[in-house]
């Protein structure tokens, strides 16, 4: 079993605040996450038949699609998944080999690949289907945070961010320090209502998802007033307009 | 740079286990994107020469720094075992597949044998088109060059309602030649909007619109994408937003809520129009000895409509000075539309939207237009030459594409949409729709189209797809036949501006109007997704003459891919890439112009092909220089132009203007017209491969009157001259088109067609029932059935992506629950899907959101199998289908005449008109209709079955 760090209060807890109000399902974090990680700290992300029945691949960022609620009044959410990077999560305390590990100076949560066994416990524990297995080299992966690019000093500072959050074409993906309460994240988070994903489950999630904003009211129905169409020529109204260019 | 939130992320940890500064690579390269047809701006990092990370190009006047589920898949495309690797000539009967690899130099030969005894014999008999052809002004121009006038793109069947509705109308268009004012805007209504036209900038609108707290309402039968996240959904019924439009007209004349001052200075609703029934001069313009339209003066009685102190009276019957009656264009418009027939009433039921949403969409627009004007301390000159002290916007943004454009009524449906944004003073100006430079353009832009003539060995002059201004401008004979292949321009599609894809390989089937000899096709995936029944193309592909020869006796292809079109083809020339090439997206055809200016674009090899492939582009420009074609050689006879980079410098279209309009000149300074450059694509790859002009503020608005705009607009060469471009309600074409038909002028149609050019070239928006649904039983065929498009594919140009295939597929069939369950269907369930024409089988899965007469799928997921470079098992070709296969081309014939699927006006083909019947259906899960196993092209790679892709640099 592996034991989580002693995190001092208020140190950095690194994640993602993704807005459910204007994330339009575009997979665009889905595949610029691939993309980054297939070659990334974590890479190669095998894909089993490609271009056959069955193909499968390794994604740590998969957006799902789906209806709540019945006819016009219901909605289409989308919704982008990944690791939450909990405070307290079981993926990683269930570990037996000490692979999966949180940080204590970022809270990102990594898998050290060399020490993993690919036995699977962390996916069990994972209530949010976050981990995901690579069948051929046989150890288990995950979102990084894009751990290879926010602290990468071969790349500009203001592309420090993972690739989902610059790729989002909705600009509903955002990074930040979540333990600090000045930062934009939890601003926004404390702004818009930010909400932990099943907080009853106790693994103190960090990444947050903004809910749908309010939507904007319809006006009152316009009730058929009596109307110029009731004026015997409803084009009078016009014919003495004094208009000037 | 993105405007996302940036961490405070100080020092890495201590943590053996990663390396935090691993160079992405050793290279990166800017470019543009071509995973679908919006033109962002990439940046791709490049590692040993194969592509680590393609990433949006933050200064990119497109997407700035973003990049969609496609472009970020780009990595797949590229590397796809699809990917086709040498010429090919066939050498087994068409269709079997049968091919051998040949090189270069006998490929050219043999397209040049073709080519050259078509264009010595009769040119016509060469149809080349192209499909999502970023490269129109060469191809365009190759065509005219070759002397045929049978070119076209795919724009026929994509958007050309669109593109026509607008330019004949306000001057622009949505989409390619407009776009709403994101930043601004209170109100956005969206109308059937497909997710994958114009997508990132969208998806950043609606992000910032959402952000401000502005309202956004989504048009369309199908909540996903965009209408998932609007503000309302109007889940209307397909084929009638048209009418909606026209409610929307009768309340806003109904409760006086209209911007009149707007209608009398910008559009011609002033003007005066001849009331003469039956006389050859109906409803013309009235119009001064000069030819200068009159409106009617309070004071001064018919004077010219531009004099700066017009007064105009708006409501009614004026004697002209020569003794003929005439009304001023708002009046005919007042008088139609406040009919009773198009109060929300009268039309809600067809529409599917209840009478009292009608109306209250009609007073919020109307409040955000008139109570909520957004005003801007920008003072701008108007073309009367007077100064206002601020610019004043109605900030109520419409935008509209494919769900307007693929029905059989779509042309008005857009009139109809203009029409509201007019009534509403909702025209480039502040929160409104706005034009993209270099649009306004004169209404409509440009000369008639070439085409006329054809005659061995000549070029034809002039634009091949241009803007028709009445019947002597069409292409036809004396008696009325069409001149081009596909019958644009005729009195079937008089305002065909994009050509019609969707009818030249049907018509030449039937040698109607006359047999071709070569099918020359670039990027068109006609034997499957792109044709309207892929049965019927293949049919015609195949079919032979008595003497056994093939009726379309040759048939060459370009593509970079094994798609379902390469078997068919006798002549494969494989294409690079979008990574791999030179491309142009070009001022003169539709470039990456803004709101706030004009730009362009350019595409520039990043990596270098790893087989024995051209440039689609190099290709044609070396067919040009051994066919003789004038542009195309020297006076010595030698070839003009080295390659297509060389042609996008130096190719001039007209004296200082070439494809690229940034950076011209002797020293790159000029923009628009200028000498070529020759360092010109180095500026641009040094620019981030885009070239953009900046507006400056007072010029930004009201384009289509402000002096100062159209000053700078004329001296770039981008407009003719600097009149106002005044909005056209009552389009005076289209009245010279009906008057022909009620029997006036020299051109008429033929008699079979008076009736239908009568009708439908209405000079004021109309809406009729989609032409489809006129001659069958919508009982029987009770749904209507669309397509949507997915977020992350474009068309065919996804299944090969070993990544995005993960994501789509296989399609369902989407269904209102309430109608499934109604058939006792549950998701996953087979069924079958008629029409009257075929049938299909597919599986279904029921959802709420969704208009409950209609039915939808994802389009061209299905896949034929063995193409794409994919196995026969895999789920596209098992469980995939298109709804292409229960679509007709053509309507019932009447009375001998096959009118096309299309819109009457403008020959858009109307996919979205289709109407089917839902049942269960039974037998083994496979889709239907199934065909034949397609064989691979020689050499192909062997498909692996595990992909580690991994380009890594070391730290």
């Amino acid at each position: 079993m592996t034991c989580l760090p002693d995190r001092p209060p208020g140190a950095p807890a690194l994640g993602l605040v993704i807005d459910l109000d204007t994330c339009v399902g575009c997979q665009a974090c889905a595949t610029s996450c691939k993309q980054w990680n297939a070659s990334g700290h974590s890479g190669p992300l095998p894909d089993l038949h490609p271009y056959s029945a069955g193909a499968e691949g390794v994604w740590f960022n998969r957006v799902h699609s789906f209806e709540a609620g019945e006819g016009a009044a219901g909605r289409t959410v989308h919704f982008p998944r990944s690791c939450l990077h909990c405070e307290t999560p079981d993926c990683v305390t269930v570990c037996p080999t000490g692979a999966s590990y949180k940080r204590a100076e970022d809270g990102i949560v990594l898998v050290n690949h060399d020490a993993c066994i690919g036995c699977g416990l962390c996916a069990w524990a994972c209530p949010y289907g976050a981990r995901e297995m690579d069948e051929v080299a046989g150890v288990m992966k995950k979102c990084t945070l894009c751990v290879d690019r926010i602290y990468n000093e071969t790349i500009p500072e203001a592309l420090r961010q993972p690739a989902c959050v610059l790729a989002c074409p909705t600009k509903a993906r955002h990074f930040g320090d979540l333990a600090d309460p000045q930062s934009a994240v939890s601003q926004l988070v404390a702004d818009r209502g930010g909400q932990a994903l099943m907080p009853d489950l106790g693994y103190r999630p960090v990444n947050r998802y903004l809910p749908p904003r309010q939507r904007q009211a319809e006006s009152q129905p316009i009730e058929d007033q009596p109307t110029p169409l009731d004026i015997k020529n409803p084009l009078l109204r016009w014919m003495g307009r004094v208009l000037t260019r | 740079m993105p405007e996302g939130t940036t961490p405070a992320v100080p020092r890495p940890p201590v943590d053996q286990h990663v390396d935090y500064s691993v160079p992405v690579g050793d290279d990166v390269k800017s470019t543009t994107c071509y995973m679908c047809a919006c033109r962002c701006g990439i940046r791709v990092h490049l590692k040993d020469g194969r592509i680590r990370y393609i990433e949006g190009n933050p200064d990119h006047p497109v997407n700035r720094g973003v990049i969609c589920g496609k472009g970020s898949a780009g990595i797949m495309t590229q590397y796809a075992p699809a990917k086709l690797s040498a010429p090919l000539l066939r050498v087994g009967e068409r269709g079997s597949g049968e091919f051998k690899e040949i090189s270069w130099a006998e490929a050219m030969e043999i397209a040049t044998g073709w080519l050259r005894q078509v264009r010595e014999t009769d040119p016509r008999r060469l149809a080349f088109f192209t499909g999502r052809d970023q490269s129109q002004s060469l191809t365009g121009f190759w065509a005219a060059q070759f002397g045929t006038p049978n070119f076209a793109a795919h724009g026929g069947f994509c958007s050309v309602n669109m593109a026509a509705g607008g330019l004949y109308t306000i001057g622009g268009s949505f989409w390619e030649f407009g776009e709403a004012d994101w930043d601004h805007a209170k109100y956005v209504l969206m109308f059937g909007v497909a997710e994958d036209h114009d997508s990132n900038p969208i998806k950043l609108g609606i992000s910032k619109v959402k952000a401000r707290g502005a309202k956004f309402v989504s048009v369309n039968p199908v909540r996903t994408g965009y209408s998932a996240v609007a503000d309302e959904w109007i889940g209307i019924r397909p084929g009638t937003d048209g009418l909606f439009a026209l409610a929307l007209v009768h309340e806003l004349l109904r409760t006086d809520q209209i911007d009149l001052e707007f209608l009398a200075r910008y559009t011609n609703a002033t003007w005066l129009v001849v009331r003469n029934p039956g006389g050859a001069d109906d409803g013309l313009f009235a119009r001064d000895p000069n030819g200068k339209p009159l409106a009617w003066d309070r004071a001064r009685g018919a004077v010219d409509a531009a004099l700066a102190d017009l007064s105009p009276v708006v409501i009614g019957e004026q004697s002209l000075p020569d003794g003929r009656r005439a009304v001023p264009v708002f009046q005919l418009l007042a008088e139609r539309y406040l009919d009773a027939e198009y109060a929300p009433d009268a039309v809600a039921e067809r529409c599917g939207v209840p009478a009292a949403t009608i109306r209250r969409i009609a007073a919020e627009i109307a409040d955000v237009a008139f109570n909520q004007p957004l005003v801007l301390d920008q003072p701008w000159t108007d073309v009367w030459g007077r100064t206002h002290s601020q610019t004043i916007g109605r900030p109520v943004a419409f935008h509209a594409m494919r769900g307007i454009s693929a029905h059989s009524n779509g042309f008005h449906t857009c009139r109809a949409l203009h029409l509201v944004q007019m009534l509403l003073g909702a025209i480039d100006t502040p929160g409104s729709w706005r034009y993209k430079s270099p649009f306004p353009r004169p209404i409509p832009p440009g000369p008639p189209p070439a085409g006329k003539g054809a005659k061995p060995n000549t070029p034809l002059t002039g634009n091949l797809l241009s803007f028709p201004q009445g019947p002597d401008d069409l292409l036809v004979d004396d008696a009325g036949t069409p001149l081009r292949i596909d019958k644009a321009f005729s009195w079937e599609a008089p305002l065909g501006l994009h050509g019609m894809m969707h009818t030249v390989i049907g018509n030449a089937g039937a040698d109607d109007p006359y047999p071709i000899d070569t099918l020359f096709m670039f990027m068109a995936n006609m034997a499957w997704n792109s044709a309207m029944n892929p049965a019927e193309v293949i049919r015609i592909l195949t079919d032979k003459r008595a003497d056994g020869s093939y009726h379309i006796p040759h048939v060459i292809y370009s593509d970079a891919y094994f798609s379902e079109t390469v078997p068919y083809a006798d002549l494969i020339l494989p294409d690079t890439t979008y990574l791999e090439r030179w491309d142009c997206i070009s001022v003169l055809d539709r470039p990456i112009g803004s709101a706030h200016g004009v730009g362009d674009a350019i595409r520039q090899p990043v990596i270098a092909p790893d087989r024995d492939v051209r440039p689609f582009q190099d290709v044609l420009i070396e067919l040009g220089a051994r066919l003789g074609l004038p542009a195309f050689i020297k006076e010595d006879g030698s070839p003009r132009f080295k390659d297509y980079p060389d042609y996008i410098v130096n190719h001039q279209r007209s004296p200082g203007v070439g494809p690229l309009a940034g950076f011209r000149g002797a020293d790159g300074n000029k923009k628009g017209l200028g000498e070529p450059n020759p360092d010109q694509l180095q500026r641009y790859i040094e620019n981030g491969c885009f070239w953009r002009d900046q507006l400056p503020p007072e010029q930004q608005w009201f384009k289509h009157a402000n002096q100062a705009y159209l000053d700078g607009a004329k001296a770039m060469g981008l407009i003719p001259n600097t009149n106002q471009v005044v909005l056209q309600i009552w389009s005076e074409p289209l009245q010279k088109f009906r008057l022909a038909a009620e029997g006036h002028g020299e051109r008429q149609p033929p008699a079979a067609l008076r009736a239908r050019v009568a009708r439908y070239c209405d000079p004021l928006p109309i809406w009729y029932p989609p032409l489809e649904h006129e001659a069958q039983d919508l009982g029987h065929f009770d749904l209507s059935a669309i397509t949507q498009r997915p977020m992350a594919m474009y068309h065919s140009w996804g299944s090969m992506n070993a990544w995005l295939r993960q994501i789509h597929g296989a399609n369902r069939l989407y269904m209102a629950r309430t109608k499934g369950e109604a058939l006792g269907l549950s998701d996953d369930d087979w069924v079958f899907v008629e029409s009257r024409t075929g049938k299909l089988k597919c599986q279904v899965k029921l959802m709420e959101g969704v208009n409950p007469d209609t039915v939808w799928t994802w389009n061209a997921i299905g896949k034929r199998a063995g193409a794409w470079g994919l196995t026969e098992d895999s789920p596209e070709a098992v469980r995939g289908f298109l709804l292409n296969h229960v679509i007709s081309e053509w309507l019932p014939a009447q009375e001998g005449f096959r009118a096309a699927n299309a819109d009457p006006v403008t020959g858009q083909a109307a996919w979205y008109d289709l109407r089917v019947r839902v049942t269960r259906a039974d037998g083994p899960p496979v889709s239907e209709p199934h065909f034949s196993t397609l064989r691979e092209p020689p050499n192909a790679p062997r498909r692996i079955e595990i992909l580690q892709y991994l380009v890594k640099a070391k730290a």
